[in-house]
């Protein structure tokens, strides 16, 4: 049986920079294969090489035994090869329907667009995944998890062959998760081939028949799932010995040894118009509290609330020195600081330097006479590049020229800087290689040890489950109960989050 | 204007964005004007006030394409001034060359914006900022900076003076007729679902396998050819070609696409609501005329810039103020 | 010497250098072809013109900076051109000259400082966007510099205020050295100030910079207010340069000229970038050009072209460097 698509000896470069050395793939018809690897591996570049956002720079891509030829994205659709990025790829200011059907409009006779058809059709796709919505109203006005079920909607409208899904989990929850599980099924069933690439090793063995694993630009090896283990993939993905990391644990930031001081923070029925419904914590000085709970509990939006970047209909934030916390300047002043979710958006300034971002939030006290000290911020600079073991050419460099997880290090030095009392860090390893995501635990943890008191957010059930000292639990806005380490487990977590779902609903 | 069946005026309005807005304040005005003044209702004040108004509503309408993909053409008013020469130029041969004669060269502009943006890949506010800067020296260089007489013997003069039909002006039905065009083409092809979608999301538009840049060349020369039409207006409307004129267009035909409701950064906006927002720019002087002929308060010409300007921030001070209210409605 | 050229060559970084290297170029040719250059009173000539373009070019940087635009700076040079001889022209400034000429300074700028205000708050405030809310000043505050004058030329001899245009510090006219003052005290701002750091951070990242608690109103609206003061400025000058007022064409396209100077000197639209020297640079090389034109004979109209030309030319290699 000829594959459906058979990629070899791909190589392509930027600028100099090789994103891809003798990478290969190859996808049978029908089946669901996973391509893992870590940030950087070139999972990305290959596909969009399949996809005809990239041109290769050598190799040779054949579907079903013929060689194909593909410049443009509308190329790859009209070959048969469907795609659903990871950013979302649609218009969120247009309608359901447009977002569906764009580029394929169903015509009227005079050849203007039929958009009774349009709705009708698109109407018909969304219940197929069990979605009815108002399909001529504005994507944007509806949940990241049915925008997301919609850019589905629209690749499998498309006739596809092939249907490649680009962490196309990463913001559902498990319902929806569920739901795209059985999306995948379905289309495995009609012999449509689905090229999935995940993070959560979990998915694969729910779902995919094979799985190929990059490393540094190259195809390490493809394997059945049925015969692999979670901890040689990791092993292969990060080139190192399966025993070591599984006597290293997968996170270093060991929760539940601390010892913790007093209350520094109290937030009380917390509510607000983004979402909270009566959430309570407390943070305490040399802890770790964690704040889990499923996509849409709350989370973030209660780390905003304490930060002073919500206002609050009800409720209250005590702060230990009866200060208020109206603004995130006020609260940087009190000692607190935010690294947030998505460096990209509000975390880096991407032209300046490394210097300049670290000073960030320092900049009221480096003041002398107006103007910026610049002999201290060079010495604190230094020290924090050393400290955090921050991969750059200089601290003149600019961020953007960094790698995500140095990146990451640099905002963080940036809230270290502070010499804050309290630290909200929300998904602190996202999108960060494996490496760098074990050196910024082992440094959250060196401070909390010396006195640092911490709200972590994550996404990672790990890195909540062995790093907190403490996991409050969110749903819907509400915080619904407490674990304390040692002695949590992933199993207890999702536990407590479920107990409270089935509750609800009875 | 999502569902062209069953046409539902509840949604049309809310759908647009803030366009609703701007079809209650024309409402209102020209009731305003309707019970305040004499003739405001009249055949002449209408006719009159379409006639002139026709190039703004062309310019604007074309505007409105530009912005819908997240662009910008500053250029407009240049264009006019430019093409109202040629036109004055092409006269003699009758309106049949000139009017298509100037509407290419309006295109043929265009298109140089078109190549300095998707070509060049220059930001459309310094690509069509020296295009200005170029039409309004090219305008001064072929008329020798000086007016330019259309031929009063040739059909040209046709333009302004008779009816179509013995109805209405011709210069109206010619704008009425474009402004059809323009919404079908934006509401029922795919060309104007790609412009949309395009000002709503480039780089998700280019990965739906969208033709990013045949909508972004379509709406940079449809903005040329609207503001060729308008220079042919101009002249038939002065008698000459004028390559002074068009100061400031730019900006009447922005003020008038972000009163109909338009989003400046794109991706969702309507033609009618673009025209409403021309024609209530364009009632505020009127209404001002018919204020300083009563004599009851007599605004010098500088006034009514004034007033223009306090005008567009009262509508700023709406926009924002239901903008923020719909936002808190829907989170 | 090979080696020499190569090390230049390397080094030479079209962005930042290929506005110096325009100007050179420039100069070199008005020398070899252009009668009369190389003299005193053309360097005057061109210095007066410059100025207030500089001026106001070096203001719309730090807008264009923190990711807006102005388009009122012409409107405002209006505004404050038409104040100043009614002041010092009227009873009171007769009665008490001193008073009255500090007064006929001050209260322009003043009067300017508040539009930038205006201009600010709109846009950090009430969120509008900047092209739509300088937008109101633009068509409202040229007409009411002419309800104030009611649409007079004011013209006048007025020997204290005129030095502002006409002035001589050192041989040079006082605006050139206005003009390099300006220039020093703003690059210090960006380059060495807690509030330039600011500036340059909100236009590269607003998020960010209210996340680590900068003050982004604030910030916003300090770069309009700037803006607003140097166009008041601006406009003080070319009365005083032309001994007259005329409310209709004072800072006529100035925005225009402005936001050519400030892009062809390095600035980016999306902000996170205020080249102030830059500024200046373009200012000085889109007069240049112009004068170039002229003073061989070529039409005024076709300078237009050539302005247009040297835009699009400076953006295009700007972008292709950083690509």
């Amino acid at each position: 049986m000829t594959d459906l698509i058979e990629m070899t000896g791909i190589g392509k470069s930027f600028a100099g920079i090789i994103a891809l050395q003798d990478a290969s793939l190859s996808i049978r018809p029908g089946e669901v294969h996973a391509i893992i690897g870590q940030n950087g591996a070139g999972k990305s570049t290959l596909i969009k090489i399949l996809t005809g956002v990239y041109r290769r720079d050598a190799g040779d891509v054949r579907m079903t035994g013929t060689p194909l030829v593909v410049t443009t994205p509308r190329e790859a659709q009209d070959a048969g090869i469907a795609t659903i990025y990871q950013e979302l790829s649609l218009v969120p200011l247009r309608s359901v329907t447009e977002n569906v059907v764009m580029g394929y409009e169903p015509r009227t006779r005079l050849g203007l667009i039929d958009w009774k058809a349009a709705h009708a059709r698109t109407r018909e796709i969304l219940a197929r995944f069990g979605v009815d919505v108002d399909v001529t109203r504005q994507l944007g006005s509806y949940s990241t998890a049915i925008q997301q079920l919609v850019a589905i909607a629209r690749a499998v409208s498309l006739d596809a062959k092939l249907v490649i899904m680009d962490e196309a989990t990463s913001s559902l929850d498990d319902q929806e998760i569920e739901t795209l599980f059985s999306v995948v099924k379905g289309l495995k069933a009609s012999g449509v081939a689905v090229l999935y690439i995940s993070h959560f090793l979990n998915e694969l063995y729910q779902i995919c028949d094979r799985v190929t694993i990059m490393r540094d630009g190259q195809t390490v090896a493809t394997h059945d799932v049925a015969e692999t283990t979670k901890l040689g993939l990791v092993s292969e993905m990060l080139g190192r010995d399966a025993s070591e990391i599984q006597a290293a644990g997968l996170t270093a930031l060991s929760g539940g040894h601390g010892d913790p001081g007093e209350v520094l923070l109290e937030a009380e029925d917390l509510r607000s118009k983004t979402g909270l419904r009566g959430t309570s914590f407390t943070i305490r000085k040399r802890e770790i509290v964690g704040l889990g709970g499923l996509l849409g509990s709350g989370r973030t939006e209660a780390a905003r609330a304490v930060f002073g970047l919500d206002a609050l209909s009800a409720g209250a934030v005590r702060h230990h020195t009866g200060a208020t916390l109206d603004t995130p300047a006020q609260a940087i002043a009190l000692g607190m600081g935010f690294l947030t979710e998505d460096r990209k958006a509000d975390g880096i300034i991407p032209h300046m330097s490394v210097r300049e971002n670290i000073t960030l939030a320092l900049l009221p006290k480096l003041k002398r006479m107006g103007a910026v000290d610049r002999e201290r911020e060079r010495r604190l600079v230094s020290h924090y590049i050393e400290a955090l073991q921050i991969k750059t050419s200089g601290m003149e460099q600019p961020i953007r020229e960094l790698s995500g997880g140095n990146q990451q290090k640099v905002l963080l030095a940036r809230w270290l800087a502070l010499e804050p009392e309290i630290l909200i860090l929300d998904e602190p390893t996202r999108g960060v290689d494996v490496g760098a995501k074990f050196e910024i635990q082992s440094i959250i943890r060196k401070q909390v040890a010396e006195g640092l008191a911490v709200l972590l957010i994550s996404s990672e059930f790990e890195e909540l489950v062995e790093g907190a000292d403490r996991i409050v639990v969110l749903q819907d806005g509400t915080s619904v109960s407490e674990l304390q380490n040692p002695g949590v487990t992933e199993g207890a977590l999702i536990n407590a989050i479920a107990h409270h779902h089935e509750r609800s609903a009875a | 204007m999502l569902d062209n069946t069953a046409f539902d005026l509840r949604r049309y309005l809310r759908g647009g964005g803030h366009s609703f807005g701007v079809w209650v304040a024309l409402v209102a005005m020209i009731l305003f004007g309707l019970m305040r003044y004499e003739n405001f209702g009249g055949a002449y004040n209408i006719s009159s006030f379409l006639n002139y108004n026709a190039m703004f509503i062309v310019i604007s309408v074309g505007m409105c394409f530009v912005i819908l993909t997240g662009g910008i053409d500053l250029s407009v008013g240049s264009v006019a001034a430019f093409t109202s020469v040629v036109a004055a130029y092409l006269s003699p041969y009758g309106i049949q060359v000139a009017l298509p004669g100037a509407v290419l060269a309006g295109l043929a502009i265009g298109g140089v914006n078109a190549l300095f943006v998707v070509v060049l890949r220059i930001p459309p506010f310094i690509a069509t900022l020296a295009t200005m800067l170029g039409a309004k020296g090219g305008a001064l260089v072929i008329s020798g900076a000086q007016t330019i007489s259309i031929d009063w013997g040739s059909n040209f003069t046709k333009l302004g003076m008779e009816k179509a039909f013995d109805l209405l002006p011709w210069t109206i039905v010619i704008t009425a007729v474009v402004v059809v065009a323009l919404w079908i083409v934006l509401e029922r092809t795919s060309l104007g679902r790609t412009v949309l979608a395009v000002g709503g999301g480039e780089d998700a538009s280019t990965m739906m396998g969208l033709d990013v840049n045949r909508a972004k060349v379509f709406v940079y020369m449809l903005s040329g050819a609207c503001g060729g039409l308008a220079g042919v207006f101009l002249a038939s409307g002065f008698g000459a070609g004028q390559p002074l004129e068009g100061v400031g267009w730019e900006l009447s035909a922005i003020a008038s696409v972000v009163v109909g409701g338009t989003l400046l950064t794109g991706g969702m906006g309507s033609v009618g609501a673009t025209v409403a927002g021309a024609l209530l720019l364009g009632l505020v002087f009127n209404i001002l005329n018919f204020e300083n002929g009563r004599g009851v308060i007599s605004l010098s010409a500088y006034w009514q810039m004034v007033i223009r300007g306090g005008f567009l921030f009262a509508v700023i001070l709406l926009q924002s103020h239901l903008a923020s209210r719909s936002k808190g409605a829907t989170q | 010497m090979t080696e020499a050229i190569a090390t230049l060559r390397g080094r030479f970084d079209p962005s930042r250098h290929g506005a110096l290297l325009a100007l050179v170029v420039i100069v070199l040719f008005n020398l070899a072809v252009t009668p009369n250059f190389f003299q005193a009173q053309t360097l005057f000539v061109n210095i007066s013109q410059v100025a207030t373009i500089a001026i106001v070019a070096m203001g719309m940087t730090l807008v264009i900076a923190t990711g807006g635009i102005d388009l009122s700076v012409g409107a405002i040079m209006a505004l404050s051109g038409a104040l100043a001889p009614l002041i010092f022209l009227s009873d009171f400034a007769t009665a008490n000259p001193g008073l009255g000429l500090a007064a006929a300074i001050v209260v322009p700028i003043l009067v300017a400082l508040c539009c930038g205000v205006f201009n600010g708050v709109l846009v950090s405030v009430l969120g509008v966007q900047p092209i739509v809310a300088t937008l109101i000043f633009f068509i409202s505050g040229r007409g009411l510099a002419q309800v104030l004058t009611n649409g007079n030329l004011q013209t006048f001899t007025h020997p204290s205020f005129s030095y502002l245009g006409t002035g001589k510090v050192l041989g040079l006219p006082f605006q050139g050295w206005l003009v390099l003052l300006i220039a020093v005290v703003l690059f210090w701002v960006v380059t060495r100030s807690v509030f330039g750091r600011q500036l340059l951070a909100v236009g590269g990242n607003e998020r960010a910079a209210r996340l680590s608690g900068i003050p982004v109103h604030r910030v916003k609206i300090g770069a309009y207010v700037i803006c607003g003061g140097l166009s008041g400025l601006a406009g003080l000058i070319v009365v005083a340069i032309n001994s007259a007022s005329d409310a209709a064409r004072i800072g006529n396209l100035m925005e225009l000229d402005a936001i050519a100077a400030a892009v062809v000197g390095g600035t980016l639209l999306q902000g996170g970038r205020a080249p102030i020297f830059g500024a200046v640079l373009g200012a000085v090389i889109i007069q240049l050009v112009k004068y170039t034109l002229l003073a061989n004979g070529i039409a005024d109209e076709v300078a237009l072209i050539a302005k247009a030309g040297i835009i699009i030319a400076a953006v295009y290699l700007q972008q292709a460097r950083k690509e």
